[in-house]
């Protein structure tokens, strides 16, 4: 009775408290913003030890990220593998898995990407056809690369984190082999790589910018893979396997077959990522293929809460990261590395972070009073 | 300290404990409002309460897990300051806990000298052993000190606990529902040695439990709780059960039961033939099993925890696969797939419900909605899900089931466990149920709780349900079940209709005889 009463006063006469929703949401902005803040915060320490001034750096990396028409169009431009990366790394979360092999599978979906070119190009195939199946290619060598470690997960008990992890490795010596054997253009001297696609074939930028279509690719996708998870059968099944696989066991939901299809969607967004680094960045798949989006995704789908479309902003952000490494570089004379050590202090934090859900007394619900 | 201890073990007298005015706050909630107890040196003294009644917050704060906000607690007269527990051990206050803290891969003699606090880094196996010998000579009970901790019965493992409390001298024992894991045999077997070891004056034992039985018959004082507050005391022999009962509930409606209606015509439902499984470790876990069980009956299967009552519900819940055997209903086989449990009208209550049956971090309405989300009205073309219909679906098994959640958005881990079964029961029996597999339904609820979850077991049944019903708690069997069935060894080892057997037969089969 007492309880009632003063529940009752509090909804009278103080403010309302906010809706369940609403304070979930608040503390999933809350946290990731007060690590950003608190990672900036750390290595600006580090900075300091270093002797070099932390505004002058948060300067730079404005500058050097959005100061500019061309310092923003650097940043979508390194944004748009991110966002399919982060995406390789959130849909498989999102059903309780830890899968990190998004490396893997853009480097691996690059290079059939590249291979598949080879012979279309040679026989004359028309770039409208041969762009297709070349992205195809990518998402299906992508897809089946990382489905396979779904499938050890659930099939046989294996840890997908170390098989994903494993099979990046396996894919980047996979493209080696290739690159550097049977596929090897002998053109190619100092760096051994496929045959160029030609400018023809080269996938062009969207329209009055720069940045190329992969950044249209990975926004589709993101908002796409968003309502799956969160508006249909197939995202609720998912989550319900995600939270409780024992639970959704017990009804029944073909835990098996939803686990290897949320590991190949992911697998086809990072082979997809594969695909525009050759069409649309470097025409050729090279070891330049294996320049770490892969596991910067992780960070990014991370800090976004393996939310699809959350990690959009986030892969922004990191992606101007990356953008202003040379003008930090430059101006600061400080080695390119630098932002690698800030991102790496993000994912600690970040880290970190993780246990502070739900122990902000400010962004809880009253819990229910039911000791009757 | 140890081989003084042993020495003069038998010696020592059993300590009076007092705990006054015990006052414990969480935030706003008191869970523990001014509690006195006093516990005469010798005596076997009862604790008992609802769930959330506070027991475990005033052993808690007794044995130093908890500083209490406010109170004393007295030893042979003196007050003691407990700050943790290593302070109550050197008080010789001990706790056995619900679950064993044996080292399972040790052996019982290598698991009592581990839980010496001056163990020394390099032991004295010989030496040990000879003073554990003479320590076990002056013990009322043995158990085997070379055997592995893992392959000991649960009522082995519970004279084990004990006297790792009596190897660290620590005459003052507080049980935290001793028996749970036992079979009944075990249970009387150990509260009698520990009585006998009141009566001598050589322990004081305070007892957490809520069966009223074992209080009456082994226990001298008892001490009720309800809400943090202290109800009621006396003497465990002269006063009745039913003001032990009002003692705890205090006014607390409980529902009335479901009484159990006639059946007739009854044809088998549920058909297991041969069923066969693997535990984890792929050794056997259940070992043919057969069994019928009727439309409109319930068949209680009674067991010691571990004797592969668990893989017999997952098996049919389809979270553990059959290696042979097979399930039939109304004479179809039966796998369990999603699109089976509709068509065979089969639902499933299983223990501990927040781990099994729903996703803690999910909401009570998307957790309300686990049986109908792919199912119009909530899903549109197959796959488009819409959140209103499936709202006002939980809105309505919420007041139906009086689930009591501050909204249907709640995640449903921050709903108390009744409440968490209530929702359970809500999307499994809502609609028409043929076949319901239940397991310890009611584990760790309180009265008003396990009054309605037993009612609408009770009504499921009456309504035409084939009932499975696993417990460990055979009173709990006593009352719902039409036919027991005993588990023991993986298999079933005895099946008798409710009015042709006994507490004590029952018994003796779950004990394997």
């Amino acid at each position: 009775m007492a309880d009632m009463t003063v529940q009752s006063l509090s909804a009278t006469s103080l403010r309302r408290r906010p809706s369940i929703g609403t304070l979930k949401f608040a503390e999933s902005i809350f946290i990731p913003v007060a690590a950003l803040l608190a990672s900036a915060a750390l290595f600006s320490v580090f900075l300091l030890f270093l002797g070099k001034s932390p505004l002058m750096f948060f300067q730079l990396l404005w500058v050097g990220g959005f100061g500019s028409g061309f310092s923003l169009q650097n940043t979508l431009q390194r944004a748009a593998p991110l966002i399919l990366t982060g995406l390789a790394f959130a849909v498989p979360a999102r059903i309780g898995l830890t899968m990190i092999g998004g490396e893997g599978a853009l480097v691996l979906g690059g290079l059939s990407a590249a291979a598949m070119a080879i012979p279309l190009v040679t026989a004359g195939v028309p770039a409208f056809l041969t762009l297709p199946i070349m992205a195809m290619t990518a998402m299906l060598a992508g897809g089946m690369w990382i489905g396979f470690a779904g499938w050890l997960r659930y099939y046989r008990g294996v840890n997908e984190t170390i098989s994903s992890l494993l099979l990046s490795y396996i894919a980047i010596a996979t493209m080696n082999f290739f690159v550097e054997g049977a596929l090897r253009d002998p053109a190619s001297a100092n760096k051994p790589s496929t045959m160029p696609i030609g400018d023809a074939y080269r996938i062009g930028s969207i329209p009055g910018t720069e940045v190329h279509w992969g950044l249209a690719a990975g926004l589709v996708l993101a908002i796409g893979l968003h309502i799956l998870m969160t508006r249909t059968t197939f995202g609720f099944a998912a989550r319900v396997t995600g939270g409780n696989a024992r639970a959704a066991l017990a009804q029944g939901l073909p835990v098996g077959r939803l686990i290897v299809a949320c590991t190949m969607i992911a697998g086809a967004c990072a082979g997809l990522a594969g695909f525009y680094e050759v069409a649309a960045v470097h025409g050729q798949a090279n070891a330049s293929l294996v320049a770490g989006y892969g596991f910067t995704g992780i960070l990014v789908a991370f800090l976004a809460r393996q939310v699809p479309l959350a990690i959009i902003p986030v892969a922004v952000l990191f992606g101007a990261l990356s953008a202003a490494g040379g003008i930090i570089q430059r101006r600061m004379g400080m080695p390119d590395a630098t932002v690698l050590v800030l991102q790496g202090l993000i994912f600690v934090v970040l880290l970190t972070s993780e246990t502070f859900y739900g122990r902000i007394a400010f962004l809880q619900p009253k819990r229910a009073e039911d000791r009757t | 300290m140890s081989a003084l201890a042993v020495e003069t073990a038998s010696l020592k007298k059993a300590p009076s404990l007092s705990a006054i005015g015990m006052t414990k706050t969480f935030g706003s909630f008191t869970a523990l409002g001014d509690v006195s107890i006093n516990v005469a040196a010798g005596s076997f003294h009862a604790l008992l309460g609802e769930n959330g009644a506070g027991k475990s917050t005033l052993v808690k704060c007794i044995m130093g897990f908890y500083s209490a906000d406010k109170g004393q607690v007295m030893l042979d007269g003196r007050e003691v300051i407990i700050r943790s527990p290593r302070d109550a051990r050197a008080h010789g206050i001990g706790m056995v806990y619900q679950h064993f803290t044996l080292v399972p891969c040790l052996t019982a003699a290598e698991n009592l000298v581990i839980s010496r606090a001056d163990t020394p880094s390099v032991i004295n196996w010989p030496k040990e052993r000879r003073l554990l010998d003479s320590f076990m000579e002056t013990m009322p009970f043995r158990v085997p000190l070379d055997t592995q901790v893992a392959s000991l019965s649960a009522g082995e493992k519970q004279k084990l606990e004990i006297l790792k409390l009596l190897y660290l001298d620590q005459r003052f024992m507080i049980l935290d529902e001793p028996t749970s894991v036992l079979t009944p045999g075990e249970a009387d077997e150990m509260l009698g040695l520990l009585h006998g070891m009141c009566d001598r004056g050589e322990i004081t034992v305070l007892m957490i439990s809520h069966k009223f039985r074992e209080v009456k018959t082994f226990c001298d004082r008892f001490s009720v709780l309800r809400r943090g507050r202290l109800t009621g005391e006396g003497d465990a022999k002269s006063a009745p059960v039913e003001d032990m009962s009002r003692m705890m509930i205090g006014d607390t409606e409980v529902r009335e039961r479901a009484a159990r209606t006639e059946q007739i015509d009854r044809k088998d439902v549920l058909e297991l033939a041969g069923l066969c499984a693997e535990d984890d470790a792929g050794l056997p876990a259940i070992q043919g099993v057969n069994l019928k069980i009727k439309g409109g009956e319930i068949v209680g299967i009674a067991g010691v925890s571990g004797n592969g009552q668990s893989a017999l519900v997952e098996v049919l819940a389809g979270q553990r696969p059959l290696t042979d055997g097979e399930i039939t209903i109304h004479g179809e086989i039966f796998t369990p797939k999603r699109g089976n449990f509709d068509r065979f009208k089969v639902y499933g209550l299983p223990e501990e419900p927040l781990k099994n049956a729903t996703v803690p971090r999910m909401s009570v309405a998307e957790n309300i909605a686990f049986r109908t989300f792919d199912k119009p009205p909530i899903t549109s073309l197959g796959w488009w899900m819409s959140k209103g219909p499936m709202r006002s679906q939980a809105e309505e098994l919420i007041a139906r089931y009086r689930v009591k959640t501050t909204s249907p958005d709640a995640p449903i881990e921050t709903l108390s466990g009744g409440n968490v079964q209530r929702a359970v029961l809500a999307r499994e029996l809502s609609g028409d149920v043929d076949v319901l597999i239940v397991a310890n339904p009611c584990f760790g609820l309180d009265f008003a709780s396990v009054a309605d979850i037993r009612s609408q077991i009770m009504e499921a049944r009456n309504r035409g349900a084939a009932v499975l019903l696993v417990s460990e708690d055979l009173d709990e069997i006593l009352e719902l079940a039409d036919r027991v069935a005993v588990m023991s060894g993986g298999t079933i080892s005895y099946v008798a209709p409710i009015e042709e057997t006994d507490r004590n037969t029952i018994g003796q089969h779950m004990a394997g005889h």
